[in-house]
């Protein structure tokens, strides 16, 4: 039986279809969870895709992380589960107090659409499949993407080793230390700003990239079997 | 029915990229005279008298403001102490 992946839709999520295919195309069932369940439906991962869950009313992920659905997630977060936040679901994630920090306005106002280059510089649940100190290349596209924290943060982050992905560039976007994804203590929460859910098949995005995450956390649940 | 006014501003050491374009903004109206502009966010609550004030700084703290990156005064109108 192929492990099966939870993909949360908001009001206003816009890439659950693309990471629901992400994780169809890494061998995983993909089931989709809605913003008022209370009911996890027993999967073995879930993905906070992103979007503009909310209109992103209050702040960036705000009232998305105060949603019915979010309750069991964290609740199943601090027990273990595996939970990926791509985007706004890293912003969520970081308002849900499931990872630390804050996503804050780009430091030149403007929304960045483009392909970067990120170094994977953690072993996590969905970078296992990485060498440590490779690049990857998936599209960020944020207007919200500066990531901050205090700098005790941020030196206990790189310390403890929990930052998963750094620009491979001056982050774009101002992001502090050009942090573009962490996790949590356990490493099975992992949130980043770039797209790898875009970036699966050459055919629809830079290369194939991100899929290395979504084969990352099956192979992880597999060998915990 | 009591008005509670919660005013939310990002941490004076986050960079406010926002605020800076509405000070240059000002510079092109010929405005001088303004050192620094911060952008926040101004909630206006109307409250039953059994909010109390540990209530009120709760939902300050735990919703309207985010503590990581913003920070936030609670303050009742006049006139409308409980």
């Amino acid at each position: 039986m192929s492990a099966r992946i939870g993909v949360i839709t908001f009001p206003g999520t816009l890439d659950d279809v693309d990471a629901a295919r992400a994780v169809r195309y890494a061998g995983a069932e993909a089931v989709s969870l809605w913003h008022r369940d209370t009911d996890l439906q027993a999967v073995d991962a879930v993905v906070v895709p992103g979007g503009f869950s909310y209109g992103d009313y209050l702040r960036a992920g705000a009232i998305a992380a105060r949603s019915p659905v979010m309750g069991p997630v964290v609740e199943a977060a601090r027990a273990g589960l595996p939970v990926l936040g791509i985007c706004n679901g890293f912003q969520i994630l970081c308002e849900a107090g499931l990872l630390p920090g804050a996503l804050v306005r780009n430091s030149g106002l403007r929304f960045i659409c483009r392909e970067i280059r990120l170094r994977v510089e953690a072993d996590t649940a969905w970078t296992a499949g990485f060498e440590v100190g490779s690049a990857i290349t998936v599209p960020l596209k944020s207007g919200e993407g500066r990531y901050v924290a205090d700098e005790a943060t941020l030196d206990r982050l790189e310390g403890d080793g929990r930052v998963v992905f750094r620009y491979a560039e001056p982050a774009p976007n101002g992001a502090l230390r050009d942090i573009a994804g962490v996790c949590s203590t356990d490493g099975r929460v992992v949130g980043l700003m770039p797209h790898p859910e875009h970036a699966i098949d050459p055919l629809t995005g830079p290369g194939a990239d991100g899929l290395g995450l979504f084969t990352s956390v099956l192979t992880r649940l597999t060998a915990a079997a | 029915m009591p008005r509670v006014i919660v005013d939310v501003l990002p941490k004076a050491e986050i960079l406010d990229p926002q605020g800076q374009a509405v000070a240059r903004a000002m510079g092109r109206l010929g405005v001088s005279g303004v050192a620094d502009v911060r952008q926040g966010k101004h909630f206006v609550l109307d409250v039953d008298d059994s909010v109390d004030d540990a209530e009120l700084e709760r939902i300050a703290e735990t919703l309207l403001a985010n503590p990581v990156m913003e920070e936030w005064v609670v303050r009742r109108e006049r006139n409308s102490q409980p």
